[in-house]
This record gives structure tokens, sequence and C-alpha cells, in this order.
């Protein structure tokens, strides 16, 4: 996965950016069945590794496909980068260690869900009895965030349509 | 050595978590910019997932062979974020496409040179 960014930083040719996109979207996948959450991996492999990708690609149709070389150096956002990076690991040392049950990030309502879920909605997967039933709201608004912003491409998109349209006919009249 | 063992997963999120920035502060392509988001962006899910695994539990389905389950709250939060992840790059390649049309280039410095005259 690391290599697959590290060969998205350095090359100049957008094309196997978005392809190393993909890959990498497809790797956090497969770490993500390692990590026991099946329906996020699925969703990732399906969302993120498919749909993005196929989005890039199409945008990639229409716009110059390499990128021009860069012109500062890049020594100020490595330099931002690197301590951001030293910030947050500095921050890890009072996190909870992996894999354990008893850390507060397991502790909270997760055994509530764990041992109620069944009984509750009726589902045997808790992802989707959260999903749809304790946190039905959220999902809500997750709907209407995707609402908004199919709207907003459409916007976008209808707009520039419109305005070669005008040109055409502009032309058309001249001549 | 238990340290390391102990607090790779978070190591691992935050070597993509830069990755990810540099990306977006230090390239002026809008769509590499892009890219660069949703590596960011896929860091963070791994940074809410790996503390819900446990170790020996199993995917968060109830099954009478099983006793531990991972937690899975974190789990319907990323499937929310993914989601919403999706909406902001295509609504960000939107734009870069509305860009391309009125500047004819999809690089930061150039059309910022062309405002300028």
């Amino acid at each position: 996965m690391v290599a697959a960014v590290i060969g998205v930083i350095r090359s100049r040719n957008l094309f196997v950016v978005v392809i190393l996109g993909g890959i990498y979207s497809f790797l956090m996948a497969t770490v993500m069945v390692a990590l026991d959450a099946v329906d996020v991996a699925m969703t990732e492999a399906a969302v993120g590794a498919g749909m993005s990708t196929v989005l890039l690609l199409a945008v990639l149709g229409l716009v110059k496909t390499r990128e021009a070389p860069l012109r500062h150096s890049p020594f100020i956002p490595l330099l931002v980068c690197f301590l951001t990076g030293a910030v947050l690991i500095y921050g890890t040392l009072d996190l909870p260690p992996f894999g354990r049950q008893d850390t507060p990030t397991n502790q909270h309502v997760a055994p509530y869900y764990i041992k109620n879920s069944v009984k509750e909605t009726g589902s045997p997967n808790i992802v989707t009895a959260v999903l749809a039933s304790y946190r039905g709201y959220d999902t809500l608004g997750e709907t209407t965030v995707i609402f908004t912003g199919g709207i907003g491409v459409l916007i976008l998109l209808s707009t520039s349509r419109r305005r070669r349209e005008k040109q055409s006919s502009k032309k058309d009249s001249l001549t | 050595m238990s340290l390391i063992l102990a607090s790779i997963n978070y190591w691992v999120t935050i070597i993509l978590m830069i990755g990810g920035l540099y990306i977006v502060v230090a390239h002026g392509n809008m769509v590499k910019k892009l890219v660069g988001l949703g590596i960011f962006q896929t860091s963070v899910y791994l940074l809410f997932l790996s503390p819900g695994k446990i170790l020996g539990g199993t995917a968060p389905i109830i099954s009478e062979k099983f006793e531990v389950y991972s937690n899975p709250l974190p789990h319907v939060l990323i499937l929310t974020a993914i989601v919403v992840g999706v909406a902001t790059i295509a609504l960000g390649m939107a734009l870069v496409v509305r860009i391309n049309e009125a500047y004819g280039t999809i690089e930061d410095d150039e059309v910022h040179e062309m405002e300028q005259e």
C-alpha cells in the first residue's frame, strides 16, 4: 500500500496515478477484511476502487493527462508533512493498544449492540442493525449529503453545457 | 518491541495520511490532488477501523459458533464515510471539468497566472 502511495507521488502520467489509486483502494479493502470489517471492505471495493476509478478515468477523457513539473521546491510541504507526522506519532503513544477487548473504544455501546441487536431488530448482522435501526437518522443524513452532492454535480455540468450551446448558436448566426 | 506491536496500526495509518497530505499540498495538478484526497480519506478509515479489531474475534455477524466479535460501531460510521467521500470526490471532479472548460488547464499555477493577467 505504501508502495502504491509512493508511486502516486512520483508518477507524472495521470492514468498511472488513477490506476495506482484504484490498486491502493483495493488493497485497503483486503486490509479491512483482515480487520473483520467485511461490510466496509465490500463497500470500499465496489465504491472506492470501482466507482471512483471509473469517474476519474471519465474526467481524464476530458483533460490533459500529463502533469506539469513542479515549479517550486517541495521542501516546505515536506517539512510541514513531516512535522504533522511527528506530532501525530507522538499522539499515538497515549492511544489504546491494538487488538485488545478491554480498551475504552470497545467498552462503550459496542457490547450492548452485540448482546441485544438480534433480540431488538431481528438481524444477525450487527452492522446492518446499527445502520438501519439504532443510527437510522445518520443514514438519512448520509442520503441527504449524497443528494446534495448529486445536485451540485448536475448544476455544475449543466451550466457549462448550456454555455457551449449558446456559443455554438452565436457562431451559427454570425456565419 | 511490545510498543511497536501495540501501535503499528496507528503508524501505518499516519504514513498513508502523510503521503496523502503531501500530494494535496505539494502537487498542482487537480486530478492528482483528488487522488491524494482519496488516499487521505482512506487512511482515516483505517484509523477508525483498527482500534475496533479484537484479536481472536470475528466479523460482527451473530452466530452460535462464535463468542467474541469485533466492534461493529466503527464499521457503521465508516460505511457512511465511504459513501459521503465518493460524493465529495464526484463534486470535486465536476469542478475540475468546469475549470478545464473555463481555463483550458487543470494546473493550479497556470490558473492562478491567468487570473493575474
